[in-house]
């Protein structure tokens, strides 16, 4: 087992109890929540005649059901609005600090918690999502987790967990110009394989990692799970600790070294040990698309799709399915897919800096007649600051529609949707069939900037020729 | 809480690689406040056309009906933390699933809600799906104390199990809250102990 890995340091200082199960009581000091996977957590802690533990250690917020076309209330789906009245309900009878519409401070869990300063080093964190993975950005072990799941986190603040193995992923070198940090998570998640990181936490490093952002390193950390890694993180640093100074839930300026101090405690130290190492060279990543129905089902934009004699026997039923359902044939390019819709927006390229990179395309540009395009920040914070910079009027004007901040078309809970067998190309995370919306919709994920450029073109194109 | 020793009955096999938890239940469901109705949801796209007319999924045929056992491939349940994908499987009768390899979330969920997922290799779980088509009447026991899958009566199978999870199931100890109540004074500890707790 890894030994002196961030890893090991966090969760050693978190675990409360060997179980008689031979699992680990865990004690999570973040725990985030959203509508849709609590309302029967709340209810099985009032069935049960619990209470909720650590009500200071919650934080709600509401992202995956809400329109963004408008924020307004009711909402015209009753459905959608019914879970609304839970989730307010339930903060209000359990005293949970909540950013709902009017707080300012609204959007995607995983967005807000960063950009608030919630989320720092050396914490454990727990939210009844998948993509919670994208917290170990900052070099904590933040965890995806079912409803019942999110019943004990209330109830008790802790989880029953198992151990998992390391995997150190190196990245070395440099990207080449117009390469992202999607396209790395994308990358990754080739080369090892949607099952590959089962029953492992990824540890990603290497120079690549040590020269990215904070919203890049939570781009790549967001996609762990699309590995099968339910935990992915990067080592804080001097880049993790300057994004964190000043924001709202950070510590005062008074404490600041001796807190500095403390979270870089926690990074893997030279000595450590993993269970297994890969290593990767930045030069070799080219922005990637993908062609199947699971994230790993890519290829390099210039690149042929490939033929189903490439793959394992394991995966040729998967890839035949793909190429029915996706309508593509081995040996296509990839380049040059027609696309109906572009989605720029999700937990994974919701931020101010993919907003950027996508309004560079689409800057003096027009958006395709023939494809709906919509751009959709990750929070109302996010929102602010882009209009702040007119990201906002460079979309409009290219013909983006500019939206109010959620999961929106990640998911498709609310009413933003691909419709029969319309193909999408999205900044977001899974291309499985049925994500978007219609049971025979397409899904083609890729980086903000090479969603904009396909909207432009009215197909897959290869951004850096936009970039020249 | 109940022990879960052995789960005794027919199987259902669903059949590919990497199903996510958006194929086993579309996210249009995860709308209701409650997981009441999931036993009407499990697989819902892939089992019903445009007017709601089953297409022959295993789910609807007449002979997998009652099945308590799921024979799975790998990576099954790949994808959204959504327990409503264990909720709408065990809701439709699923009591415990067999498989080549599952997602973690997914496995986890499956515990908390006290079915085993349990693993046998390729071969093996293509055996056992070709027979469950073949003979669907066949009657399985999953015996999670000695860790074999009896079929027929009589052919016995060796599976693999995660020991915590096993240990949960047997000691019906799988659904964790009285466990970790227990030690609330302990968690204070660990609470005060951690510096960002007490903010600084």
């Amino acid at each position: 087992m890894a030994k002196g890995t961030l890893y090991n340091k966090v969760w050693n200082a978190h675990v409360v109890e060997k179980l008689p199960t031979g699992q680990y009581q865990l004690f999570i000091g973040l725990h985030l929540i959203h509508e849709v996977t609590s309302p029967q957590a709340f209810d099985m802690v009032t069935e049960k005649g619990l209470k909720v533990a650590y009500p200071e250690r919650t934080f709600a917020t509401v992202d995956h059901i809400v329109p963004t076309q408008s924020q307004a209330r009711p909402f015209q789906d009753g459905e959608a609005e019914q879970m609304m009245g839970a989730i307010e309900r339930n903060v209000r009878k359990f005293g949970i600090q909540f950013f709902d519409f009017g707080s300012g401070s609204q959007g995607i869990v995983h967005i807000i918690g960063p950009e608030n300063g919630l989320t720092q080093p050396g914490m454990t964190i727990a939210c009844g999502d998948s993509h919670t993975s994208t917290h170990g950005a900052f070099g904590t072990l933040a965890f995806g987790i079912g409803t019942t799941q999110v019943r004990d986190v209330l109830a008790t603040q802790c989880l029953a967990m198992d151990a998992l193995k390391v995997r150190r992923i190196n990245v070395t070198g440099r990207l080449k110009p117009g390469v992202t940090a999607k396209d790395v998570t994308l990358f990754i998640i080739q080369k090892l394989g949607v099952k590959g990181g089962i029953g492992y936490a990824y540890e990603y490093g290497g120079e690549v990692f040590d020269a990215m952002t904070m919203e890049e390193r939570m781009t790549v950390c967001n996609m762990a799970i699309e590995g099968g890694a339910r935990v992915g993180y990067v080592n804080p640093d001097q880049v993790t600790f300057d994004y964190l100074k000043g924001r709202k839930y950070s510590p005062s300026e008074e404490k600041w070294d001796k807190v500095v101090a403390y979270w870089g405690s926690f990074a893997s130290g030279p000595d450590a040990q993993y269970d297994d190492v890969v290593e990767f060279k930045g030069e070799d990543i080219e922005p990637i698309v993908t062609w199947g129905i699971t994230p790993d089902q890519s290829v390099g934009v210039n690149d042929r799709l490939p033929a189903v004699g490439k793959f394992s026997d394991d995966e040729v039923k998967t890839v035949e399915l793909a190429y029915r359902h996706m309508d593509l044939k081995p040996g296509e390019p990839i380049k040059g897919t027609p696309i109906d819709v572009a989605f720029i927006g999700s937990c994974t390229n919701g931020r101010l800096s993919d907003l950027r990179e996508a309004a560079k395309v689409a800057k003096g540009r027009k958006v395709s007649p023939k494809v709906r395009a919509f751009v959709v920040p990750g929070s109302q914070q996010v929102k602010v600051a882009a209009e702040k910079e007119g990201l906002d009027k460079v979309f409009r004007e290219a013909g983006f529609e500019w939206r109010e901040a959620g999961c929106s078309m990640c998911l498709a809970m609310n009413p933003d949707k691909l419709k029969g067998r319309e193909i999408s190309a999205s900044s977001s995370n899974r291309n499985f069939i049925g994500r978007q919306g219609s049971k025979d919709g397409r899904t083609m994920l890729m980086s903000p900037a090479m969603v904009a450029a396909a909207a432009i073109e009215g197909k897959v194109t290869d951004a850096r020729e936009f970039m020249k | 809480m109940s022990k879960v020793i052995k789960v005794e009955g027919r199987a259902v096999p669903v059949e590919g690689n990497d199903i996510d938890t958006d194929r086993i239940i579309p996210a249009r469901y995860l709308k209701e406040i409650t997981f009441t109705n999931m036993g009407k949801y499990p697989f819902y796209d892939e089992r019903f056309d445009a007017e709601g007319r089953p297409k022959g999924h295993p789910f609807d045929l007449p002979q997998f009906q009652g099945a308590s056992l799921l024979f799975v491939n790998q990576n099954f349940g790949c994808g959204s933390s959504r327990e409503h994908a264990p909720q709408s499987l065990m809701r439709w009768g699923v009591r415990a699933i067999v498989g080549e390899s599952f997602a973690e979330i997914f496995a986890g969920n499956c515990t908390m809600l006290g079915i085993p997922t349990v693993t046998v290799g390729r071969a093996e779980m293509e055996g056992l799906q070709a027979l469950v088509k073949e003979r669907p009447t066949t009657a399985f026991t999953l015996d999670l104390e000695k860790k074999l899958l009896l079929s027929g009566g009589k052919e016995h199978l060796k599976i693999e199990v995660h020991e915590s999870k096993r240990n949960a199931l047997i000691n019906g100890t799988w659904d964790s809250t009285g466990l970790l109540l227990a030690n609330g004074d302990k968690t204070a500890e660990v609470a005060k102990r951690l510096p960002y707790v007490a903010g600084f």
